[in-house]
């Protein structure tokens, strides 16, 4: 049985497309059969096994300028075409071509589920743009690692169409999408600690198999000159809801936090808010829902005149195996909400 | 110290009238079984059901795992301090069965950090246990039992079972023998001077009421303290309830910690064991303080030269273990630690909720939160409809067909600390 023939699409600014230079770079996207330029040079190393059936040609200003529109053009330009992948650029260190054959990449990626690869310098600024969703290949700066560029560009392609596993960014020469996946390694964990212990033991060098993590400092905001003026919220991440939960924060890793209104209640009564938190044991919490959230506590100091009011709402999520991601984006949505609604000082309680 | 397990292949289960095994067959007895756990008074109901690796079926929600066995010879029990009086384990002969597992479920959850076990399809290369015959019991309590007390009943009925089933292989000639010895750490310096000195420091979660216990005690009343390797293989330790299934040692995995069973097959060749220091992870910071410099005291004491850490769960006990990480470097003792990463859903998130610049050397056991896709098994031991509130769970994963979108955080014991498995993280 002969292996399946792919057929890929390349997509190249006005320059590599041979319709000329910068003053060319309001060319509007065109499509021509076969390769062209560096298409030449692809298809040489697919070693019979695809071919480039046409080349999409667009200049640099065109496509910078309405990357989405122009996304759109070529989605329409390329109807026509049965095709089962698509190779970008490469654009080395050009920011504008860059741009266009991240653009075209994603795109194509997304709409059409086919495999895509493009490859650019690593301080080339649409690296940033579209690292997350395509693979895009380490490249020098400059034209001049062409040559070594096109067989791994070629390789690559033909490797994911034919449905294979791609490695780590370090082993495969792409840039680092930033993302991380589960895989299978050929030893359990407990042999390959005690085999780094003992490499680390020796002086010799090991491969840490976790990224060192970056946290935020937060200085702290300045006291309150008026305490008994102020306006106080409640917020928890002890999982603190209205009985059954209505809106269904997850035990853990919440993607979500929820408010609730408080408005002349007094305290949490247990027949009528639980904690929702798989992380801590919740019996003594839904017993007395206060010793979590003390909404109690600071009822009498409203009474008292020690606080000025508490704010109406409180804020709840679940903090259990939170990423820090979702953690950081409910801190700033939270606080931009109380921020507007006129809060000036907040009791956050964990758990 | 000498332990020698007598290993008994279990290849098949099934019930029958006689509990024995035969021929890589362990037949139960059902009635007789139930009989001896409905003598806890605090249960009322109790079902066994079987599932066997290749099956169509789902368990959920899984309690508590236990790995049956019994002592031929030496004082004490399987579950010293525990089922019986306290006598000293990890000496003398013990039978396992190997191969088999029971599995403590009911048939509501008590919290949402139960966990599951398919043991077909893609969730089954997840997990050791859906490579395991698995006895699996499922207990109802009697009406309006104090939920502590509900947890108790239910984390002894697998001792308990794990002990009547383990009685079967008293009279089996193993088919594997395998024996461990642990010398004095004198002794083990002297015969091995030029070896690097290991210690291995297993941290035991402790925030709940039913925790880990070391021969009957909570770990929240502890010290940290040295304990013999074999010890820990033999049932010094039963795990506790807390946190999540993917990262929670059961008593089956620190009977089969594989930190433990290589090191010790490891001593005398590439680096000399010193034992095992058992610590806890208390919820205050103080209490984290405290057990981490005494971790570091002990090591130092013994003459390490390089430690193994091991941590249960994540978020709160990464404190733990980074203060145990950096103690102990500071203390010039060299250390790698295995922990699991949360790197949410899409795995762009960070991994961890503390972090010291000495922690320069990690075991990623996999990211928890990667979302799994899991096919409707024909059958279902428990519940299925517990998945909506368990973690990993969510509200609207279980499907019309009863298939299932939940994160890698609710297969038990999938991305143990212990590097029981050999998944880990890929950056790509």
């Amino acid at each position: 049985m002969s292996e399946k023939k792919f057929k890929f699409l390349h997509y190249v600014n006005q320059f590599y497309g041979q319709i000329g230079g910068e003053d060319k770079a309001g060319q509007h996207p065109v499509i021509k059969p076969g390769p062209i330029g560096p298409g030449i040079a692809l298809e040489k190393f697919f070693e019979g096994r695809a071919e480039i059936i046409a080349t999409i040609i667009c200049g640099d200003n065109y496509f910078a300028e309405n990357q989405e529109s122009t996304a759109k053009e070529i989605l329409t330009l390329v109807n026509k075409y049965k095709f089962d992948g698509l190779i970008a650029g490469p654009a080395f260190s050009s920011g504008r071509y860059g741009i266009g054959c991240g653009t075209i990449c994603a795109k194509l990626r997304e709409k059409l589920k086919i495999p895509v690869v493009t490859a650019m310098f690593p301080e080339n600024p649409a690296v940033e743009l579209f690292k997350k969703d395509v693979f895009i290949l380490k490249t020098g700066a400059s034209v001049s690692s062409m040559r070594s560029i096109i067989p791994n560009l070629s390789k690559f392609l033909i490797r994911l169409a034919g449905g294979e596993k791609i490695g780590s960014p370090d082993d495969e020469g792409y840039i680092p999408q930033g993302y991380k996946v589960n895989v299978w390694d050929k030893e359990r964990g407990a042999t390959r600690a005690i085999n780094m212990l003992l490499k680390k033991m020796k002086g010799e060098s090991f491969i840490t198999e976790a990224s060192v993590p970056k946290f935020d400092s937060i200085v702290p905001a300045a006291p309150f000159s008026k305490l008994s003026e102020a306006v106080i919220a409640l917020v928890t991440s002890g999982g603190i809801v209205p009985k059954g939960n209505p809106d269904h924060i997850r035990a853990s890793n919440a993607d979500k936090f929820a408010k609730y209104s408080i408005a002349g209640l007094d305290t949490f009564v247990s027949d009528e808010y639980e904690s929702a938190h798989a992380g801590y044991d919740v019996v003594y919490a839904n017993n007395d829902p206060n010793r979590v959230l003390p909404l109690d506590a600071v009822r009498q100091f409203e009474r008292e005149g020690i606080i000025g009011k508490l704010f109406d709402y409180y804020y709840a999520t679940v903090g259990n195996l939170t990423t820090v991601s979702n953690a950081m984006q409910f801190g700033y949505d939270i606080g931009n909400e109380l921020k507007k609604s006129g809060v000036d000082g907040v009791i956050l309680t964990s758990t | 110290m000498k332990l020698e397990f007598g290993k008994i292949k279990i290849e098949n289960i099934e019930f029958s009238e006689n509990t024995s095994i035969k021929n890589r067959t362990l037949f139960i007895n059902n009635e007789e079984l139930c009989k001896c756990l409905k003598e806890d008074k605090n249960i009322s109901e109790v079902e066994v059901k079987l599932a066997r690796p290749g099956e169509s079926v789902r368990i959920i929600p899984i309690i508590h795992i236990v790995e049956p066995r019994v002592k031929i010879s030496g004082e004490s029990n399987i579950f010293s301090g525990i089922l019986g009086g306290v006598n000293t384990v990890g000496e003398g002969i013990t039978n396992v069965l190997d191969g088999c597992a029971v599995m403590t479920s009911a048939k509501d959850i008590i919290h949402s950090t139960e966990g599951l076990v398919d043991m077909s399809g893609p969730g089954a290369k997840y997990s050791i246990f859906s490579k395991l015959n698995n006895v699996v019991i499922l207990v109802n309590p009697i009406n309006k039992l104090d939920k502590y007390q509900y947890e108790k009943s239910v984390r002894n009925a697998g001792l308990k079972t794990a002990e009547y089933l383990g009685k079967a292989a008293t009279k089996i000639e193993p088919d594997e023998r395998e024996v461990f010895e642990y010398d004095s750490i004198i002794n083990a310096v002297h015969k091995y001077p030029d070896l690097p000195r290991v210690v291995y420091v297993n941290m035991l979660i402790s925030q709940r009421q039913i925790d880990n216990t070391i021969y009957g005690v909570d770990t929240k009343e502890i010290l940290p303290t040295i304990i013999s390797p074999t010890e820990v293989i033999d049932g010094a330790i039963v795990g506790g309830l807390t946190t999540v299934p993917c990262h929670r040692n059961t008593t089956y995995h620190q009977l089969n910690n594989p930190i433990i069973l290589e090191l010790l097959r490891r001593h005398g060749s590439d680096l000399c064991f010193l034992g095992v220091i058992l610590t806890n992870e208390l919820l205050t910071l103080a209490g984290k303080e405290r057990a981490s410099l005494h971790v570091s005291q002990i090591a130092k004491m013994i003459g390490a030269q390089g430690a193994i850490i091991t941590e249960e769960g994540a978020g709160g006990p990464d404190t733990d273990l980074m203060l145990n990480c950096k103690n102990l470097e500071k203390s010039g003792i060299k250390t790698v630690l295995i922990k699991d990463e949360i790197c949410g859903q899409d795995g762009a998130s960070q991994g961890f909720a503390d972090f010291t610049k000495e922690a320069d050397a990690i075991i990623s056991t996999g990211n928890l939160n990667e979302l799994l896709n899991l096919p409707p098994m024909d059958h279902v031991i428990g519940s299925l409809e517990a998945v909506e509130k368990l973690a990993g769970g969510s509200h609207g994963c279980l499907h019309e067909d009863g298939s299932i979108t939940v994160e890698t955080a609710i297969i038990m014991g999938c991305l143990s600390e212990l590097g029981f498995e050999r998944i880990t993280t890929l950056l790509k």
